[in-house]
């Protein structure tokens, strides 16, 4: 067993699993230090995958309001939300260990156990069997990821103030669920238990959820959770989290100040963001240069400001998504191998995995307008779209930002069953620069609902022709 | 594991290579450095032997092609023939031909689109096709900002609106050497909306940088300083400048004293109005003198012909002839070609010094810059002094140093004492 390998990745995420499947790929020898007893880092193993799931599960529950009005009698369902967990479970378990098989597959060593940089070429690892074992490479990726952002005064106990990982591995469906944030995370967590029976409270302290998104697509989405009883405090902060009995008391206020108003809840999910995880890695005593946030610093081409020792993921700049990292692991590990490819982070998609879905690329028009850029908009809802109307699942919309003057596509928006999948049309059409036109010319399957984007393409162009 | 077989370094300035045949065939078995493909420059011709052993597993690049330098040629694959294929290195290669084994994804009824013999348009968009149709483009002629050169819509339409807007060209289409006092306001390079813009390079902007590039490329180009007090010159101009106007027609500039102060020069040092063809060096008995003039498409040469023959007037008329020419684009192909030294003056802009780039195949060009009064040391005294400050560009293969600095001293001599054009000193 040799301590001397090409390159060294920290963290077995799916950044740092893709830089270590690829570069062992292009005949490097890669050995990959994971603390946890698991592949697949926070997206595996308490994040992305335990999430859809549930998601799924929680969703196909719902489902069943559905089933009368098409003939389904079975009644109502009766929820067994232990037998859920271990489906979610399944979920991981499947995938941690798919990553397993592809790590032997490719024979990168899995070194179990914190590894710290001491100095560049140098990782220290402190096994999780015990004792310590040095190793050495040429090259080292920092794919440490992220960890859930800490609300001060509020102490998180995965029991009742819980973040994502506790509200992944609640026992019980909450009665009243408050949560702290509405961002991704939030609203589909919040949606899970929202459809398992929890009266779910969402507070924002901007004005609209999903900070970021097009404006016009936040505020469609705000009036479809509302139609699905969320309850929505906007513009407000959380000051206090107190126990009271059996369950707890929210103290909120207006995020610029005013009267206190008291929630009650059983659980508080706190997801206010995430933050760069790079704890017990001895970036200071190795020299490595973090930012005002915590994150790693690096160059263009995700080099740090050591020699020989890059970073990826969660833990630098950039949308914190399981996708980005992977790109950047991939395209890390081919430059490390002499190859030249470029990673595009104008056209990385974002969804959030509710149903309806949300998912969109590239600018908002809140984007372009601040830009200066002048655009043409085309916007087609589901409700004008065939397949949607059979299967009567009609919320939502397409839109398409074009480019006034060239009608290339500058951005796409889509909230609809299926949006995520739907998204990636756009984002190759964006990839090579295609225009509006283009995406109304290619030929669409009948009836899908993927119909939609092609009208939505002729509506830039003022001319839809299901509408 | 596999090998990428990729173009070697091929020497000084060579950029590209021809593959001339390939000795082996995909599938034969190599052994480590054996000869594997021959590869032809405009230098050399080297037989690339093979970086590894085992199969030549997939030849990317066939015979016939043109590569680049560090271009992917094939792949070697392991002796049982498993190949994990690299991708070819995207924006570096000109491979017109894709790899070889790309997996069509389906067999399409209608044919695949022919591979278009220029590089990255081999599929036209639908947008792009029906506006190339509609408008008998021919996509050949439209360059593309779409990934691996693709033209995209706003190509096509960018193309339509120049096509619209163009006046006939001011200078015509025969290329047009410009020297350095040309700003070229550079197109950055684009990619998406906001932050740059992207503007297509017109005909005249794409030769004129073509040429700057061959001067600098092919001579050795470097330049020498001096400066000049012009008191007398000015002092002649506001003596007699009315009386000029008078019995001449026409004002009387600085550009006839600086050609006249040239054409001694040049007659002197006869090596900086000469050029270089192929092995021979040609020099001159004739002094067509380039005048740089600008227009609003850019700058252009018109060339004062025999020059040692007009008067101070005769260039003075001829110098605002052409200028006139230049701005109504009446300049004809026959005004700009055969010129042996070229003036320019960057001074109008305000320049204080530069480093003019030869017009190709001159071997030398003036450049003037601004009058701006200094403190000079005049006889002992600080005295405040109208001063230029010149510059030569000049062809070292042909012009030695020597020569440069003499040619500049006479110039200088000659507009502080004017009498010395008078006689011819």
């Amino acid at each position: 067993m040799s301590d001397t390998f090409d390159l060294i990745v920290i963290g077995a995420g799916p950044g740092g699993y893709e830089c270590a499947i690829r570069a062992s790929q292009l005949g490097m020898s890669v050995a990959c230090v994971e603390k946890r007893d698991a592949l697949g880092g926070t997206c595996l193993n308490v994040g992305c995958i335990p999430s859809k799931a549930l998601l799924h599960a929680s969703e196909l529950f719902a489902e069943t309001d559905h089933f009368e009005k098409m003939g389904i009698n079975v009644g109502k369902p009766k929820l067994d939300l232990k037998v859920m967990q271990s489906f979610k479970q399944q979920a991981i378990d499947g995938n941690t260990q798919g990553i397993e098989f592809l790590f032997k597959k490719n024979k990168i060593e899995w070194v179990k156990g914190t590894g710290t940089l001491k100095g560049a070429g140098e990782v220290e690892v402190a096994l999780t069997e015990g004792g310590l074992r040095t190793l050495k490479a040429s090259d080292i990726v920092l794919a440490t990821g992220s960890d859930v952002a800490q609300l001060p005064g509020i102490d998180v106990d995965e029991k009742q103030i819980v973040s994502s990982t506790g509200a992944l591995e609640l026992e019980k469906v909450p009665g009243k669920l408050v949560v702290v944030g509405g961002g991704v995370i939030g609203l589909e967590l919040g949606s899970v238990w929202n459809r398992l029976g929890s009266d779910v409270t969402v507070v924002e302290f901007l004005p609209a959820i999903l900070p970021g998104m097009d404006g016009e697509v936040a505020k469609t989405f705000q009036r479809i959770l509302k139609k699905q009883k969320f309850s929505l405090k906007l513009g407000s902060k959380v000051t206090g989290v107190e126990k009271s009995g059996k369950g707890l008391k929210v103290s909120i206020e207006p995020a610029k100040g005013g009267d206190t108003e008291v929630l009650d809840a059983d659980v508080v999910l706190v997801c206010i963001g995430r933050v760069a995880y790079t704890e017990g890695l001895g970036l200071d005593k190795a020299g490595v240069e973090v930012d005002e946030r915590g994150r790693i610093k690096v160059d263009a081409h995700l080099k740090t400001n050591v020699d020989g020792v890059h970073a990826i993921g969660d833990a630098i700049t950039g949308p914190m998504l399981a996708h980005k990292a992977m790109e950047e692991g991939v395209v890390l590990a081919e430059r490390l191998a002499g190859q030249m490819p470029h990673m595009n982070y104008d056209v990385i998609p974002g969804v959030v995995y509710t149903q309806p879905e949300v998912a969109s690329v590239g600018r908002t028009e809140e984007e372009l307008k601040e830009a200066g850029i002048e655009y043409r908009a085309g916007k087609f809802p589901f409700t004008a779209n065939g397949r949607a109307k059979a299967n009567q699942q009609t919320d939502g919309f397409v839109k398409i930002l074009a480019d006034k003057k060239t009608d290339k596509v500058l951005g796409v928006h889509i909230i609809g069953t299926q949006a995520g999948e739907m998204i990636h049309e756009a984002v190759t059409v964006m990839e090579f620069g295609g225009a509006a036109e283009d995406i109304a010319r290619t030929c669409h399957a009948h009836p899908t609902l993927s119909e939609a984007v092609k009208e939505a393409a002729l509506a830039v162009d003022g001319r839809p022709l299901h509408m | 594991m596999s090998t990428e077989i990729r173009v070697p370094t091929l020497g000084e300035s060579v950029t590209e290579a021809e593959v001339i045949q390939w000795f082996k065939q995909a599938g034969d078995a190599v052994a480590v450095d054996e000869p594997l493909v021959e590869l032809e420059t405009d230098k050399v011709t080297i037989e690339l032997p093979s970086p590894a052993a085992g199969v030549l597993a997939e030849i990317t690049v066939e015979t016939g092609e043109t590569v680049e330098v560090d271009a992917l040629l094939g792949m070697i694959g392991d002796g049982d023939g498993a190949v994990v294929k690299a991708k070819p290195a995207a924006a570096k290669e000109e491979v017109k031909a894709e790899p070889a084994p790309k997996a069509e994804p389906e067999p399409a009824p209608a044919p695949a689109p022919a591979a278009a013999s220029d590089g990255g348009s081999e599929a036209l968009s639908p947008a792009v096709k029906k506006l190339i149709d509609e408008n008998g483009l021919d996509p050949s002629m439209i360059s593309g900002s779409g990934k691996d050169g693709r033209i995209v819509k706003g190509d096509v339409l960018a193309v339509l609106e120049a096509k619209g807007a163009a006046a006939p060209a001011a200078a015509p289409a025969a290329p047009i050497a410009v020297p350095a006092a040309a700003k070229p306001a550079s197109a950055p390079s684009v990619d998406q909306g906001a932050r740059e813009e992207r503007v297509r390079m017109t005909r005249l902007r794409k030769t004129i940088a073509t040429r700057l590039k061959e001067a600098q490329n092919t001579a050795a180009m470097l330049t020498t300083f001096n400066e000049v007090d012009l008191g007398a010159v000015m002092a002649a101009r506001s003596q007699y400048k009315e009386l000029f106007e008078k019995k001449h027609g026409v004002r009387l500039g600085f550009m006839s004293f600086f050609v006249k102060a040239c054409i001694t020069a040049l007659k002197d040092i006869p090596a900086v109005n000469a050029e270089i063809d192929g092995d021979e060096l040609v020099y001159k008995n004739f002094y067509n003198i380039g005048v740089a003039v600008g227009t609003d498409k850019g700058l252009v040469v018109p060339v004062l012909k025999d020059a040692q023959d007009l008067s101070l007037a005769g260039i003075e008329k001829a110098i605002n002839a052409y200028g006139q020419a230049a701005r109504d684009g009446n300049l004809k192909i026959d005004d700009l070609q055969g010129g042996t030294f070229t003036i320019s003056n960057g001074g109008v802009y305000g320049s204080l010094m530069s480093t003019p780039i030869l017009n190709a195949p001159q071997s030398g060009i003036l450049g003037m810059h601004k009058i701006q009064e200094r403190p000079m040391v005049v006889n002992g005294e600080i005295q405040v002094r109208p001063m230029m400050y010149l510059a030569l560009s000049y062809d070292h293969r042909i012009v030695d140093g020597k020569e440069a600095v003499t040619f500049l001293v006479r110039v200088k001599e000659c507009l502080e004492d004017p009498q010395r054009l008078l006689l011819d000193l």
